[in-house]
This record gives structure tokens, sequence and C-alpha cells, in this order.
């Protein structure tokens, strides 16, 4: 069958059930595509001799009760994966390889996936065009040398390009929804304490989320389902009845009430975006919702609050890349020396600048005019968002302020690059779940994603949401496999 | 405000990584137009609100406290810079 990466995850699941195709021919399928398509530098480290061992051990003892079947699955190299090279995109995490499993992909092949590789994305997951990687830059397949976004680049990426049929990322401020709209994706950022953060490299603790990057609305609820667990060894791991996800799917949304938050409209907003947000209010109320002016007041704070909480907790995560217990080293004259030179050498640019910055802000004397002030603006945008949630169910905002843009176009402008999350940021400081969808194209024919932002454990209703909203705009990603020679 | 090379260079040791005059002139630059833009959270008057340090509504689970070795510290080790069987190896820190 040459048109299995075609195929979505359920079609895939179900076709293995019924014996229409095997694991080891789904497996060859992403393998075969996944070789050819080394220009779009998607992967790390790939595992595809393990990968076509699982599967044909999959094959002669099959159990197809498990809900992903011999299901091949690459996933962003931010997860530890026991004894299969872990790089955080990182030079200083280039040798490492974890003695144990991160939660979230042990769920996954608990439930009879099996291990690609490892993805491609920005060094600690610190940026939003998959360029602060160590291992170079990831091109976008919608076309050659557009960044896929980021920081889960190499996920989005290879998603998009049919690499693998589903991903898991993470997403901190954005970083799997920003992708997920530069490359026609869907992608969850499930509520704050939903997926265990066990064995995901940290970055920033308080705001770290993993969560599904899918073709499709219906295989990103089939992972989600998989993915979220409590988890007694994540200390903010919340013990919820857990839906599933897939099964428990409709498109009926009549009478839910959605917001539409004005300061969403932001200064310099392209009118294209502004129309495009517009059409996608249009979508909901073909769904038979109903559409409900709000404000967000504090919304332009956001991304200030995130640039000081962020880079504070990141600081402290990556103390421990010290070149002594594991990862690289440099050579220096003493202790002390060979730390400076170990963490100079190994952590690149935007790592670096991150550090720093947390290191101020929560260096003496700084402490209550950065970070405690950004902690008191982080409790008013999440009171902005409980108030909203009195009178709504769900809240429809632009996922991104512009469509994905050229490599090196916004390397040389910290700020500007950070403006890209100006949508998706606030969703991570008040803990809740959020979706992006794929929702239409703008002028340059590249796709634009819509964000459908729920209360805190209500996965269900944004899933289902997106859900109805999908069928109504029936898009297509365009993917001319520009890059397969 | 305004951060200076002076501040740069504290900074830099207190995260332990050294830079060099040419990247604190860089970092400079990139931090101050970074804080120029922090600096919007001063418009707010935020004397009486709480500050939020986690989202997660939870207390903290105990555990039983028991004894789970998986007994790698082979591999634990094998991950280490610089190869020794049974310990750790820094730089010599005691003349």
């Amino acid at each position: 069958m040459s048109d299995i990466t075609k195929q979505s995850l359920t079609e895939l699941v179900e076709n293995i059930k019924n014996k229409k195709i095997s694991s080891t021919d789904v497996t060859k399928g992403f393998i075969e595509r996944s070789e050819k398509s080394g220009e779009l530098n998607a992967y790390i480290t790939d595992d595809f001799s393990s990968a076509l061992d699982k599967a044909k051990k999959f094959d002669q003892k099959p159990n197809f009760n498990l809900k992903l079947p011999g299901i091949p699955m690459a996933v962003k190299d931010l997860f530890c994966t026991k004894n299969v090279k872990t790089t955080a995109g990182s030079k200083i995490l280039n040798n490492f390889v974890p003695t144990y499993e991160s939660t979230v992909t042990k769920n996954i092949w608990n439930e009879g996936a099996i291990l690609l590789g490892k993805l491609n994305c920005d060094e600690f997951a610190m940026g939003s065009s998959n360029e602060t990687s160590f291992f170079g830059n990831v091109q976008n397949p919608i076309d050659k040398n557009l960044v896929p976004g980021g920081s889960s680049g190499g996920s989005a990426s290879a998603v998009a390009g049919q690499l693998t049929p589903i991903t898991i990322g993470t997403d901190t401020g954005g970083s799997i929804r920003q992708p997920a709209s530069f490359t026609g994706t869907v992608g969850l950022k499930p509520t704050y304490g939903s997926c265990s953060r066990y064995g995901i490299v940290a970055f920033a603790s308080s705001l770290d989320q993993a969560g599904p990057m899918a073709q499709n609305v219906k295989d990103c609820a089939l992972l989600q389902e998989v993915i979220s667990s409590y988890d007694p060894k994540d200390s903010t791991s919340i013990d919820f009845k857990r839906n599933e996800y897939s099964k428990e799917l409709s498109n009926n949304i009549k009478g839910k009430k959605i917001g539409i938050p004005k300061e969403y409209r932001v200064d310099g907003m392209p009118k294209e975006i502004d129309d495009f947000w517009q059409k996608g209010i249009q979508y909901v109320k073909d769904c038979g919702a109903e559409t409900i002016d709000i404000s967000l007041p504090h919304t332009s704070y956001a991304l200030p609050t995130y640039y000081i909480v962020a880079p504070a907790e990141a600081s402290s995560n990556l103390a421990r890349y010290d070149g002594v217990k594991y990862g690289f080293r440099a050579r220096g004259e003493n202790l002390i020396d060979m730390y400076e030179k170990t963490r100079s050498e190994g952590f690149g640019a935007e790592v670096q600048r991150r550090i720093m910055i947390g290191t101020y802000v929560l260096s003496s004397g700084y402490y209550d005019a950065y970070y405690l002030k950004a902690q008191k603006v982080r409790k008013l945008i999440k009171n902005d968002f409980d108030e909203a949630y009195k009178k709504v169910d769900a809240i429809l905002t632009p996922s991104t302020p512009s469509s994905a843009f050229k490599i090196g176009e916004k390397t040389n402008d910290p700020v500007s690059m950070y403006l890209n999350d100006i949508f998706t940021v606030p969703v991570n400081l008040a803990g809740l779940p959020a979706i992006s969808i794929p929702a239409g194209h703008d002028s340059k024919g590249y796709p634009l994603g819509l964000q459908i932002i729920g209360k805190a454990f209500d996965e269900q209703n944004i899933l289902n949401i997106a859900f109805a909203m999908e069928e109504k705009i029936s898009f297509k990603n365009q993917i001319n496999d520009w890059w397969i020679k | 405000m305004s951060i200076d090379l002076k501040t740069i260079k504290h900074i830099s040791k207190l995260s332990r990584i050294s830079v060099d005059e040419q990247r604190a002139k860089k970092l400079a630059g990139d931090l101050n137009s970074i804080f120029d833009f922090i600096e919007k959270l001063n418009e707010l008057k935020t004397d009486n609100v709480e500050p939020l340090t986690s989202v997660a509504e939870t207390t903290l689970k105990l555990r039983s406290d028991e004894v789970k070795s998986e007994n790698i510290r082979e591999q634990i080790i094998k991950n280490s810079p610089q190869d020794n069987k049974d310990y750790f190896v820094v730089p010599k820190v005691i003349e």
C-alpha cells in the first residue's frame, strides 16, 4: 500500500485492527518516507531498525485491544527515552542516554506504539522557530526556507510532512500551538497537571505541559486520552477524572457560548489576521454556538510576565548542567573554570540569554521588582480568565499574529521573536487547555490556525468545538513534497 | 533602566557562564531591549494582589517511604563525561 503515510492515525489503527495492514507495513512506510526527508531536518536521532524489529514482534503476537496497536511514532527530543539518546536540542546533552522513560512516552508505548525516533526542537524548548537547535534549522514542509515554528518545530514538520502519523510536543508559552498553526496541523496544550512532566527535560516547571500534535482533531483526542494520566512522580500532576476523549468526541456544540476577547485585537495586527478571525467567528456560529464579546484586560501584560517567570524558572532548572554527572564538559583550569566554560560552550545564545535574564530577576535586590511583580500580574491574568468563564464556555482567538516566516527573518531581534507567542502565552500563565486548529491560508498560501481556549480540565469541550469547526472549515493542507528528491 | 557591562559580568558570574567582552556587549544590548519591554509591568498597581506561584491547586501528596532501587549505578556513571567506574570525577578541588 503506497498511501500508508497519507492515512490518519484513526484510519491506521482501524486498518491494523481489521488486519488490512500490518504494523510492519505501516512502520516501513513511515521509515521510508522519513529516510527521504533528510532536508526537513526533523529528526535528531532515528531509531528505525529497532522500530522495525518491534513492529515485526507486534505482528507475530498482536494485541488489538490496545489504543495504538503497532503504530510507529516519533517524539520531540525533550522526552527522556530509556536507552535512546535525548538531547533537548542542545550540545550540552549531545551524548546523554537516559536510564529511565518519561511517563508520557511510557503511556504511549504501553498502548502499543513504537518509537520511530527523536524530533528536532529549539534548544531546551526556548524558541519560536526551531532556529536555536544545536542540530540546525528545521524546514517547514509547506515551503522551502520557511520556519516550522517552535519550539516543537521538528514535531510539527514531521506530522505535516507525514513522517510520523502523530506526535507529541511540549508547550511552555505556545510551543505546540504556534508550530501547529505554522504547519497546518492540530496541536493541543492540555491543562497544567493533566500530563505528567516526569522525564521531560524541564524548562519552566510552572508552565511546561506535554500535548499531542496531529493531522486532525480525532487523532489528537485519541492521543490525549493515552498521554493524560495522574502520576505520583510529578508533584504537580492532578488526580481528576479523565475522559475517553476520542470516544466522547461530539460535533454537537449547539448553544455553547464562545467568548471573543477584544484585547486580542492587538496594535498592528494585520487586517488579514483580523479577517481570518472574523471568519472563525462565523464558523462557530454556523456550528450553532453563540459568540459573546468579552474582555481579558491584562492580555498585553502576559508576554512581559512570561519573560520574567519562564527565564527565572529556566535559570534554576538549567543549573544542573554543570559538566559533572552527564552531558558535555569543557576543559577548565579548576572546578569553577570548568563549570563556566562548560556552560558557555555547551549552551547556545538564546539559552544563555534566558539564563541571564532569569538569574538577574532572581538576584538579590531585584527579586521583588521583577519576579514577585510578575507573579502578581500572573494572578491578574488568571483572574481575567476566571471572570470570563462565568459568562462563556470557551474562548476563540487566532493562534498566532502571522503565518510562518522565513528562516533568519527574526533571529536578530529577540523581542520580535517573542511577539510570536502573544496569543498563546496567557494560556500557559493561567494553566488552561487550548487547541490550535488549521482554519485557512493567508495571501501567501501559508496556513493559519485558530485557537480555542477552555476552562481548566475541560479538554473534552474544546476538542468538541474544534471537531465541529473542523467539519465546517474542511481545511486541506497543501503539501507538495518539495523536499523529496 | 539600563544594564551595563558590569552588571552583565556579575550575572555571568552568578550563572556560571563565562562571557568574553564581545558577548557581554551583545548580551547587554539584548537584555536592555528585553527589559524595556518588561518594564511595561510597572504600569500596573499590584500592592494588594496575591502572587500566583502555581496554577495547580493541589497540596503536595505524601507517599510511603519505600526503597525502590533499580541498581543502575553503572548506567548512570556511564553518562558522566569523565569515565570512572565508581565515581563522578571533577577537576582537583583540594590542593
